[in-house]
């Protein structure tokens, strides 16, 4: 049984086929980077897996199961719109939030809940970052008591949406380090969304490439090719290696480094 | 002062306002949806003088009002952005249709007073009974939804995705911020609402870190200003609605002292 199973999946937003017949599986404690342009459809994909965007056509099977929504198997990290940031709530109160908030009535924190969340605090080494304002934390720090969130209830499938997204490198190394060690010690499967490949080359065992509806699976060398990319992004791409390292070119633009700037642009404007 | 009787009402429907606002308020302010309470208090002063207009009780017309304006407006507004245009056309539009209700009723310049200032002195024994179910039934249901309101309030996208029924919570509860805002604008007034329900909260989200604790420190905080400027008035014989925007903007600003001195 796989982690996640996208079955000839077509997914239609506001008029545009997101994916057409996508079909690609992800297997059980298996660590994927999912990588495409903005607008390709990562968080889509993601919010499918959840049960909360209807798919126009074929399945997706969350470990054999249908895709339903508030699915405990699966730990999920939103992109973060900076909500919270302004918070002065401590990220233990954040987290705590979390792991009892979709229970209604008088509800009490118990202390095996207290215990898991401690544990999932410590699993990503954020245990003494919780006792601080959630709004005190620099980016890199409130990433990692976010994620903690994710491993609440043990789930089986952890999906991570652009974790990454405005950290400096060291920052974006410990996050990946992170979740790279978890998939191993809790052997949970991890699909991980991100705008550049570099970061992630050497954690990851496969990579998801979305690109013009189509979704590729496989090893990153043969994936992240010109011919394959070339397709998905409906342009002629040109991909340089430099040892571990790839440089994704549409004529002279990098076409990686381009969306994460353009991504940046918008932020400063949200 | 307690030998009054009238003092002795207005303590328990002041204290009674004053619980429920500092409670929802926090919400309110958590939420950043300071803007849409003040909206429904302006909707609330329509119903109001709609009702008295049609010989019906203030009271009820102030209620029915903001809690079904309440409820329109957790259906609305989705986007922050939107919200604002939306939410202030509203306050607008019912402050308009408030005036006009005034202006057919001739004799109402004592009315409207109460209504927009408040009037904690003018309560009686059936409308305090009246504010003490609605504060119980809404506090009560605060309870109930209060999980799923801080889950929603910090992080919405995370709480739709575990399950929680995200715009049905964000309706519940500006439904119960729209009876918080009837049961203050009987001691403020409608133009004053701010003070009991974002005052205390934002203050006790400067004083303390904590989530529960913030929201029982809001809660004490707003009955000690309600009852403080009660006490206050029937010694000077100035507003009570004065001395409590008095001690709300006190209060907060010492909140505001005490978070800079901490960092």
């Amino acid at each position: 049984m796989s982690a996640l199973t996208f079955d000839h999946v077509t997914i239609r937003l506001g008029g545009r086929d997101i994916l057409s017949a996508a079909s690609f599986e992800v297997e059980e404690g298996e660590f994927v980077g999912m990588l495409g342009a903005n607008g390709a459809g990562k968080t889509t994909l993601m919010r499918a897996a959840l049960g909360l965007v209807p798919v126009a056509s074929g399945a997706i099977a969350v470990l054999g199961r249908p895709a339903t929504r508030g699915n405990a198997q699966i730990g999920y990290m939103p992109q973060n719109r900076g909500a919270i940031t302004g918070l002065r709530l401590t990220g233990w109160d954040v987290v705590a939030s979390s792991a009892i908030g979709a229970r209604f009535g008088f509800v009490t924190l118990d202390k095996a809940t207290r215990r898991e969340i401690d544990w999932a605090l410590e699993e990503v080494g954020a245990r003494e970052l919780a006792r601080r304002s959630i709004g005190e934390l620099s980016g890199g720090e409130r990433q990692l008591v976010l994620l903690s969130q994710a491993l609440i209830g043990k789930p089986r499938l952890i999906m991570m949406d652009e974790p990454l997204i405005s950290l400096d490198p060291a920052h974006q190394k410990s996050v990946v380090d992170i979740a790279r060690r978890i998939c191993e010690r809790l052997k949970v499967a991890i699909l991980f969304s991100a705008h550049e490949l570099n970061p992630l080359v050497n954690a990851i065992d496969r990579v998801l490439y979305l690109g013009g509806g189509e979704a590729v699976i496989g090893a990153v060398e043969d994936v992240v090719t010109g011919p394959v990319l070339s397709r998905l992004y409906g342009a002629e791409i040109e991909v340089v290696r430099v040892r571990n390292r790839y440089y994704v070119m549409a004529g002279d633009v990098d076409v990686e480094r381009d969306a994460h700037r353009h991504d940046d642009h918008a932020h400063s404007h949200a | 002062m307690l030998e009054y009787d009238f003092m002795r009402t207005a303590f328990v429907a002041s204290g009674l306002a004053a619980v429920l606002a500092g409670t929802v308020g926090f919400f309110l302010v958590l939420r950043g949806q300071t803007f849409a309470g003040h909206a429904l208090s302006h909707v609330g002063f329509t119903g109001a003088t709609g009702a008295i207009l049609f010989g019906l009780s203030p009271l009820a017309g102030l209620v029915g009002f903001t809690f079904v304006a309440g409820i329109g407006m957790g259906l609305f507004g989705e986007k922050l952005a939107t919200r604002d245009v939306a939410v202030g056309m509203m306050l607008s539009l019912a402050l308009g249709l408030g005036l006009l209700f005034l202006h057919f009723y001739t004799a109402a310049a004592t009315q409207a007073a109460a209504l927009l200032f408040g009037n904690v002195l003018g309560v009686d024994s059936s409308a305090l009974l009246t504010l003490a179910v609605l504060a119980v039934v809404s506090l009560v249901a605060l309870a109930m939804i209060i999980r799923p309101l801080i889950f929603a309030s910090l992080e919405s996208e995370l709480a739709e995705a575990r399950g929680v029924p995200v715009r049905f919570v964000s309706v519940a509860f500006l439904a119960i911020v729209a009876v918080a805002v009837a049961e203050c604008a009987q001691i403020v007034g409608v133009l004053l609402v701010f003070t009991l329900m974002v005052g205390p909260a934002a203050a006790a989200q400067n004083f303390s870190r904590a989530l529960i604790g913030g929201v029982l420190l809001a809660a004490g905080l707003a009955l000690a200003e309600a009852w403080g400027g009660l006490t206050l008035a029937f010694y000077t014989d100035w507003p009570t609605s004065f001395w409590i925007t008095a001690l709300s903007g006190l209060v907060y600003l010492m909140s505001l002292v005490a978070r800079f001195q901490v960092r």
